[in-house]
């Protein structure tokens, strides 16, 4: 998604890579922003229906976004190398649909990737357009793990801004 | 385990307080370079030239945050069992370097598990605001919760 959004299509899919979810990361992330017994230690997640040590939701999260913004930096490199000029990448305003759906243990490997659904022009940022995405992550088992619907703002080319 | 907050304690309309934290700049840029290093989290011109308005915390940090507040504010005090998901959230104000987040949980709805007899489903919305009392983060999700008695 380095192109702009006029030309981003719908069913457009990008593989956003792998990660390895370690211990040592698990429950670091797990003290610093979700400090619950069954993300910080495999004997307090003995105990809970879990079973054992598994990562927090938000980092299964943060992870699809370390990939994604690797991917996009990966394209960015690939069109400016090739004389393109790359589309700028704005924030998010939400999502929908977030699913936890296999819980993340030690060792586990997730592979990330984005499929396009739909895209909307702001009204308010002419500059910019909203493009709507699948976000999957699959297991080392071939199970779907996690999922969201997200929205990114993508700028548009300057020939289409009315304005410009 | 008596003194916890079991599933049969919550009531639709029930309003928890989670407490507050500041923001540091130390911490935005920490968890950008992990996560979200993308300029206008790592930067203040690009921020600033952004359409955040200036440097301001990945949205997944800011998610993260009220996170351990929800967890050190309430789940951990409750019987929580984990979460199947978030059905919305939205990022609705850029969070910048010394803002500080104060976060709630209000109870929506709750609903008995038929495949799980010791479980209970807490609707949950989870709201922060700044310092400013403008709300910047807003999610909705599902909690599970172990029941004090299994239910019949």
């Amino acid at each position: 998604m380095t192109t702009f959004f006029e030309d981003i299509g719908i069913g457009d899919t990008l593989d956003l890579g792998k990660h390895t979810f370690t211990r040592d990361e698990i429950v670091r992330f797990a003290e610093k922003y979700d400090p619950q017994a069954f993300h910080l230690s495999e004997e307090a997640a003995a105990r809970t229906h879990f079973g054992r040590l598994c990562a927090s939701g938000w980092h299964t999260a943060a992870v699809f976004m370390k990939l994604w913004v690797g991917a996009h930096a990966a394209l960015r490199e690939a069109a400016l190398a090739e004389g393109r000029t790359p589309a700028r990448l704005g924030p998010s305003p939400g999502f929908e649909d977030l699913k936890w759906i296999k819980p993340v243990y030690v060792g586990d490997t997730l592979h990330y990737s984005r499929t396009v659904t739909g895209k909307t022009e702001s009204r308010s940022r002419p500059e910019w357009g909203l493009v709507h995405s699948d976000m999957r992550a699959v297991n080392q088992d071939g199970k779907l793990a996690f999922s969201f619907k997200g929205t990114v703002f993508v700028e548009r080319r300057r020939d289409y801004i009315p304005s410009a | 385990m008596s003194d916890l907050i079991h599933y049969e304690d919550f009531a639709p309309g029930q309003r928890y307080e989670l407490g507050s934290l500041a923001v540091t700049y130390e911490e935005i840029i920490d968890f950008a370079s992990e996560f979200d290093p993308q300029p206008f989290h790592l930067d203040e011109e690009a921020g600033k030239a952004s359409l955040l308005g200036g440097l301001a915390a990945s949205g997944w940090h800011t998610a993260s945050l009220v996170m351990r507040l929800l967890a050190t504010g309430l789940l951990n005090g409750a019987t929580c069992m984990g979460s199947p998901g978030v059905s919305t959230l939205k990022w609705k104000r850029p969070v910048h370097p010394g803002d500080t987040l104060t976060a709630a949980a209000e109870v929506l709805e709750k609903k008995d598990l038929r495949s799980k007899p010791d479980l209970g489903i807490v609707t949950m919305r989870v709201t922060a605001e700044n310092q400013a009392g403008t709300q910047v983060l807003m999610w909705e999700n599902a909690i599970l919760f172990a029941r004090r008695e299994a239910a019949a």
